[in-house]
């Protein structure tokens, strides 16, 4: 049976749960359903709340191995999702990938056989490839969770729920919110969650705007509305997502300069009025200060970017819990 | 030694023929085709009651992998794929590390298949020296060799005006040139069709444009140098317009399309499958609609497997770090007779465009019934049922994302030249 692996598995919405719905891994939002999503942001509140001065733990994850898989670089990302798993009380291993195995020709499915026999009880990673969480879900051993830190232009659960919880938390409830996403969508993971989970949860309005080279082709599929200009974009919004565009973008004849974009994309103070006046603005970061987002935006007072970073760990913090007790060994 | 069939319904798109007949082979070819009734004896006889007999198909498009790419499959392993799925004629499709720049290398090959012989092994020659897209190939030198056309297989030329000359070389000495039509600035850097799936899973895609942009250039082109010109692998629905009009202004073109791009299309990369990976990519169903009707009107004159065998590992990564293709010889001929049941053709037609039209692309004498022809048949039971099953594939590469797809009908015999070269 040498070739049985090779026909498809299942689809990868119905691979994340368990036979009684729990979740299994956490690799995109889409296909999951709307009480799951508000499962997870419940759960994060627990967290959440746990004062500030001296953090409790709670063990949830005590005696199980959390393996840290980045086969690309981000900091920020690894960093909160090692301090949510160690506030949980798991063992946590950080694998640079890139510098280790990958670079001499190992395959992705050897070094996951390879950290298996490590025992590890989960997998948190980052790859540069749309598909790689999956993958290495469908491949992996069985009592192994996968938790998807990134993939490619793919998927970013864990940081749409992170957004969606920061929503929450100022707006209350997502039915009669107006959300706009702007800047480089072709290139977002972020914002492909973020529609998956804006649209789960039943919000009312999902706007992308951005000029035609930023848009995928099909994205309206996705249940978004379109725009191309940022003034009629933003009007009448409650909140507007910036997303950063990366300075490459200039040498593949996406735009023609970050000063263009700038001038017609950028969040400025002045723009931000056409929103509504208690509209909140967010970012993934890192933030390009003068590209994509004024200075006195990102630090103004409508600006929730730094408590979107704070909410990163508590919501880790719910979903690995809840994958953990999908596995049977948590409380 | 001389062989009788006796009592099966043959069936030859090239002739008309769909009737009881009484078919003798002697000496490797059709010596007779008679009524039912006709008195012949033979070395041997075959009471094919209840079969249908059809030209062995002729298969425009297969990377057979040896010699240099034998860890995927060999000449042995592949013809006899295509034996057990009644294809009886194979071109063998160039590709870096598996091309041919000169006559040695040709005769490698008929050397290599003449051991095994399970099926007629047919070679493109070079378009350019190496496929590099740069130099022109010794094309009278390959054709002398017996190469059946010249293709620059999906490498990129260095300008327009190499695959001008190319053709006008080509032309030169009445060579058809297959061209895959891609425009490698457009594709560059793509994994799938771009729509709403790619937009969907993030992942890098591939417009239509890069194929159209490339068959509209083409087209204009071999009105320019009257080359003739057979188009591979259409997948998308403007380039059908655009080579139907092509074909109305009296250009000296054809066409073909892959077997799979008849009935998959970009939903079924929804979940990642790297089966679903191949190149050009699995486009909307609105294209899939264009080209089986392209195929209804005689705009697509040919089906091909366009197979691709693999090693296992090859499949097995994230879906960019896959290798593109499918494993295709065993499905050419069921999926072929599928576009019946789902009313695309007509049961001739549709052997037609994996039989005579092909042949007549190549310009062979295979895909035909009728004395003198060579006695490549199959004999056929439309009545058995049976599952495509990966692990009993005969091919070396069980890459197919038809697992598991039923299948009415079934290749009971296959001959070549009279031979028996594969019978369940």
């Amino acid at each position: 049976m040498l070739h049985a692996h090779l026909s498809p598995g299942p689809l990868p919405s119905r691979m994340q749960l368990t036979k009684d719905g729990k979740l299994k891994h956490f690799l995109t939002i889409e296909g999951l359903p709307p009480l799951l999503l508000e499962e997870i942001l419940d759960r994060a509140e627990q967290f959440v709340t746990l004062p500030n001065k001296q953090q409790k733990k709670a063990p949830l994850l005590r005696g199980k191995t959390v393996m840290n898989l980045f086969f690309e670089n981000s900091t920020r990302t690894r960093v909160t999702f090692e301090i949510a798993a160690q506030r949980l009380g798991a063992d946590v291993t950080n694998l640079d990938i890139r510098t280790s195995s990958a670079s001499k020709g190992e395959t992705l499915l050897d070094t996951v056989r390879n950290l298996e026999a490590m025992n590890a009880d989960m997998f948190v990673v980052r790859h540069e490839h749309a598909g790689a969480a999956h993958f290495i879900a469908r491949y992996c051993a069985p009592h192994i969770s996968v938790l998807n830190a990134g993939d490619g232009r793919h998927s970013h659960p864990t940081q749409a729920m992170l957004d969606m919880f920061t929503i929450r938390q100022k707006k209350g409830s997502f039915q009669p919110l107006k959300v706009a996403i702007v800047g480089d969508v072709l290139h977002s993971r972020v914002a492909r969650s973020q529609i998956h989970a804006l649209t789960t949860l039943a919000t009312g309005e999902v706007r992308v705007v951005a000029p035609k080279t930023l848009v995928p082709a099909g994205i309206e599929k996705m249940g978004v509305n379109v725009f191309h200009h940022m003034e009629e974009g933003i009007e009448d919004v409650d909140v507007v997502i910036m997303l950063r565009l990366q300075r490459e973008r200039m040498q593949t004849a996406l735009l023609p300069s970050e000063r263009e974009f700038f001038k017609l994309y950028g969040l400025t103070e002045e723009r931000l009025q056409l929103a509504k006046p208690d509209a909140i603005v967010m970012h993934p970061g890192p933030i390009n200060r003068g590209v994509e987002i004024d200075s006195r935006v990102a630090d103004g007072m409508q600006s929730v970017i730094l408590e979107q970073v704070t909410n990163g760990i508590a919501v880790r913090m719910a979903v690995m819990s809840m994958i953990m007790g999908s596995q049977g060994g948590a409380a | 030694m001389s062989l009788l069939i006796r009592n099966a319904r043959v069936i030859d798109p090239a002739s008309g023929l769909d009737g009881q007949r009484t078919v003798l082979i002697d000496g490797g070819r059709i010596t007779a085709l008679a009524e039912a009734s006709a008195a012949f004896s033979a070395d041997e006889t075959i009471d094919a009651q209840g079969l249908w007999v059809f030209p062995g198909a002729v298969d425009l498009a297969a990377c057979l992998r040896e010699p240099g790419l034998d860890h995927k499959a060999t000449l042995a392993s592949e013809t006899f794929a295509a034996a057990s799925s009644g294809i009886t004629t194979l071109c063998y499709q160039p590709e870096p590390g598996a091309n041919f720049d000169n006559a040695a290398q040709v005769k490698l090959i008929y050397d290599l298949n003449r051991r095994a012989h399970y099926a007629n092994v047919e070679v493109l020659g070079n378009l350019t020296q190496g496929l590099k897209g740069q130099q022109l190939s010794n094309m009278a030198s390959l054709k002398r060799a017996g190469c059946v056309g010249m293709s620059n297989g999906r490498q990129p030329f260095h300008s327009l005006q190499t695959l001008r000359r190319a053709m006008e070389y080509a032309a030169t000495h009445d060579l058809t040139v297959f061209i895959y039509p891609v425009e490698h600035a457009l594709a560059a850097g793509g994994f799938m069709h771009e729509g709403e799936v790619s937009a969907r899973l993030g992942l890098p895609a591939i417009p239509s444009a890069a194929e159209t942009v490339a068959v509209a250039q083409t087209l204009a082109l071999a009105s320019h140098t009257g080359a003739k010109v057979h188009f591979c692998r259409l997948s998308a629905k403007l380039s059908v317009r655009l080579i139907r009009q092509g074909k109305d202004s009296g250009l000296d073109i054809t066409a073909d399309v892959a077997a799979h791009q008849l009935f998959l299309t970009d939903m079924d990369v929804s979940d990642f499958n790297p089966l679903c990976h191949v190149m050009p990519p699995l486009r909307s169903a609105r294209d899939l609609d264009a080209l089986r009707e392209g195929l209804a009107d005689g705009t697509i004159d040919a089906i091909c497997s366009d197979h691709q065998p693999h090693e296992v590992d090859a499949k097995l990564a994230p879906f960019q770090q896959t290798e593109p293709g499918i494993s295709a010889l065993e499905t050419l001929l069921p999926l072929t007779l599928r576009l019946v049941e789902d009313g695309v053709l007509s049961l001739p037609e549709a052997l037609r465009k994996i039989t005579a039209g092909p042949a007549t692309i190549i310009d062979s004498e295979a895909g035909q019934i009728n004395v003198g022809a060579p006695a490549d048949l199959v004999l056929f039971d439309p009545s058995a049922l049976w599952e495509l099953d990966l692990n009993t594939m005969h091919s070396n590469g069980r890459n197919s994302p038809f697992g598991g797809w039923n299948f009415n009908g079934a290749v009971k015999r296959t001959l070549l030249a009279g031979k028996t070269v594969f019978s369940s």
